[in-house]
């Protein structure tokens, strides 16, 4: 596989450009759609069905409505700053798919030979759109929602890196397209705790679900989009989804198997594979969302800290240990991670309590 | 490098997401650590007790609908108890049995959608507890909307009675309500109690002590939650309370997870309630002959009820004309709120949240 494939690598970079950004901007709002529809079996009611069969036009419903907006930019704001930020924070959601293998040698940049320490790289940054956005909004709900941004980032990013570590370890490769190459058995089976442990701070990294706290609407209104109305806020809404799914096809590919499955000899079926998979990790998501409440600031802290830092050195160095002694993927790999697993969970649950108590004050 | 911080001032408030209606809290923060808490309130005054003064005493019935909106029979009786109390107007047993039957099924509502909201503000951020509470409030709410044709502002009870009988219908909706909610309760009992979020997040925060209760003069399930046995269904026995079994939960710590199960409790023991009642209820009239326009006797009364908020009473100056001299309310949440600073200060902002969403606020209620 060349990193060029096409040859003529402009024609290929217009080509597969235009179709990441379709991709993205598609999938953004079947994303939303699906995420409406999931959420009306869970809360005992219908979910959108007004707009098209099913509800399928909502979507774009909601975006003519958001277009049509009145943009309002607080006076006391950091104008330029207000401006960049929904910028900056939805950059990465697209940059990360240049490197995502839909099939086999497609995409923008299908084989780059760092690819998952690109996308580490790439996700990161938006999360100083983020911490612009309650900057420049001179709002103290948006101030409270950037510093809640950069700590849970800091905390979360970690665990992720490391459990992405035990899976090039096990592929031997930083490629997307070698280590969905390499998973003749799924990742997630290999290792259990390490794909739990991506998808918890995936979650985080991602702001959704029990670890939305710089959006939290209970406590600081909208966190770092309050003060954003119009296209502003439709750019983060967008941004959030098109994380979401970014993440949805980092686990998809790292833990999944990507587009490999019955049948994948055919491109079709290879990218259905896909994107099956992606609505799965997807559906994982919203199931969370929707059932959980939100943990408190320290509670975060210290679920990032005294939970998924360990346990993700520890699956890091038991991966590092079977990967030395067996030196290929085996089925006993399987049935001992997911032991270590199951034991680490329970000791973990037993031996630390999330969080802090009261703060004396003094009067 | 020194760094230097400081303590910020945010108003929570008049119009936030989880103020339950408008309310704003003056929260100091240092940083995510509530350090000091000034509630602040009478956005929503509306002058209610000013009102009543130049309306007659039946006419004062709607007003009351617009105080607890969530428990508006409550509120009826509260006062409809006060007046009989002050012209010494007798009521018909199956009136009072009535009034009984419509209590516990408002206690069973507003405590629904107390413990939805409390969920809700612990950052269920898509309201699905709310929305499962929000499926039995709907059966209460059609049940109401059979015996008075209201499903908020019900106006139903009058002085010396309620305003009609009960259909016939309505019965037989109300037994198969009864019937159904126990395993409803169960099912949302299962649904939370077993969530460690819910756990962490409310077990151990925001501790009312029990001398600090007391002396703040809280009541309601605020008060049971901080362990004192205090109800007034069996302190001053009022309607006919006197004829049923039913225990009065209490809880241990006074800390938002207590004062969460406290209410679970006493929606089992509503449910307890009504099924005594139905069984109980007498034949005959259901409300007394007391004309539109009456003279109570010169003098003062105050009645008090317990509603699912704690104890409403109103206290009521006659000088013999046909409106109130004076009518002043005791507003249950008001008074639970006073204890607000002493239960946040040291927790996070949003353990504010939560523990002003379990003290079950109704901001129409506290302004008046």
């Amino acid at each position: 596989m060349t990193l060029w494939p096409a040859g003529n690598y402009w024609a290929h970079f217009g080509v597969f450009a235009a179709i990441i950004i379709a991709f993205v901007l598609l999938m953004v709002m079947a994303f939303i759609w699906f995420e409406r529809r999931a959420f009306g079996p869970f809360q005992l009611r219908w979910g959108p069905n007004r707009a098209g069969p099913f509800g399928f036009f909502q979507p774009i419903a909601d975006a003519i409505k958001v277009l049509l907006k009145e943009d309002i930019v607080p006076a006391a704001a950091d104008k330029l700053v207000h401006w960049l930020a929904p910028v900056v924070v939805f950059l990465p959601a697209l940059l990360i798919f240049a490197v995502i293998p839909f099939y086999k040698g497609h995409g923008l940049v299908p084989d780059l030979n760092i690819g998952i320490l690109y996308v580490v790289a790439i996700s990161t940054m938006s999360m100083v759109g983020v911490f612009m956005a309650g900057w420049a909004s001179n709002n103290k709900y948006s101030l409270l929602g950037g510093m809640r941004a950069i700590a849970q980032m800091v905390s979360y990013e970690i665990p992720l890196v490391i459990s992405i570590i035990g899976v090039v370890l096990l592929s031997g490769s930083l490629s997307m397209y070698a280590i969905v190459g390499s998973q003749d058995i799924p990742f997630f089976l290999v290792t259990p705790l390490g794909f739990l442990i991506f998808l918890l701070s995936a979650m985080a990294e991602i702001n959704r679900g029990p670890f939305d706290l710089l959006e939290a609407d209970s406590e600081i209104v909208a966190g770092f989009h309050t003060e954003y109305s119009g296209m502003k806020f439709a750019m983060f809404y967008l941004a959030e989804y098109g994380h979401a799914l970014a993440m949805s096809a980092i686990a998809a590919t790292l833990f999944l198997g990507g587009w490999r499955g019955p049948g994948d000899a055919y491109a079709a079926i290879g990218v259905m594979w896909f994107l099956v998979k992606v609505f799965f990790i997807f559906f994982l998501l919203i199931w969370m969302r929707v059932t959980f409440p939100r943990l408190r600031v320290d509670q975060l802290m210290g679920f990032g800290w005294k939970f998924l830092f360990p346990l993700a050195l520890i699956n890091l160095f038991i991966v590092a240990a079977e990967v030395v002694y067996w030196g290929d993927i085996t089925w006993w790999m399987v049935l001992v991670n997911f032991g270590a697993a199951g034991v680490l969970i329970l000791v973990w649950s037993r031996l630390f309590k999330l969080g802090g108590g009261r703060v004396e004050i003094e009067a | 490098m020194k760094t230097i911080t400081e303590p910020i001032v945010v108003n929570i408030g008049p119009q936030h997401p989880s103020t339950h209606g408008i309310f704003r809290m003056r929260v100091v923060l240092d940083g995510e650590v509530v350090v000091d808490l000034e509630p602040i309130f009478g956005y929503l005054h509306r002058g209610i007790e000013k009102l009543a003064e130049t309306r007659t005493y039946t006419q004062v019935i709607p007003l009351t609908d617009r105080l607890l909106y969530l428990s508006s029979m409550a509120c009826n009786h509260a006062y409809v108890l006060s007046v009989e109390k002050l012209a010494g107007i007798r009521v018909p047993e199956r009136a009072e049995y009535i009034r009984v039957i419509m209590d516990e099924l408002m206690r069973i509502s507003s405590h629904l959608m107390a413990v939805g909201f409390f969920l809700n503000d612990m950052g269920c951020s898509v309201y699905t507890p709310l929305l499962y509470m929000y499926q039995e409030r709907e059966k209460i709410l059609d049940l109401f909307e059979m015996v008075c044709g209201q499903r908020l502002t019900y106006n139903y009870m009058r002085i010396g009675g309620v305003s009609q009988d009960l259909p016939e219908e309505f019965i037989p909706a109300l037994k198969k309500f009864v019937a159904e909610m126990p395993g409803f309760i169960d099912e949302y009992e299962q649904l939370l109690a077993g969530n460690e979020i819910v756990l962490f997040r409310s077990k151990g925060v925001g501790i009312l002590p029990k001398d600090l209760a007391v002396n703040s003069s809280a009541s309601g399930p605020i008060l049971r939650a901080s362990g004192v046995k205090w109800d007034i269904r069996r302190a001053d026995p009022y309607s006919v309370y006197d004829h049923f079994e039913f225990e009065i939960p209490t809880g241990e710590a006074g800390d938002n997870y207590d004062r969460y199960r406290v209410r679970i409790l006493e929606m089992r023991q509503s449910v307890r309630i009504l099924e005594q009642a139905i069984k109980q209820l007498p034949a005959g009239e259901v409300c007394s002959k007391v004309p539109h326009l009456f003279h109570p006797p010169v003098g003062e009364t105050y009645g008090h009820i317990e509603t699912p908020q704690g104890e409403m009473g109103f206290y009521i100056v006659s000088d013999n004309s046909i409106a109130p001299y004076r009518l002043h309310i005791r507003p249950a949440t008001l008074i639970n709120l006073t204890a607000l600073k002493d239960m946040v200060v040291g927790w996070k902002l949003a353990d504010a949240i939560i523990t002003f969403g379990s003290i079950d606020v109704c901001m129409a209620e506290v302004d008046r």
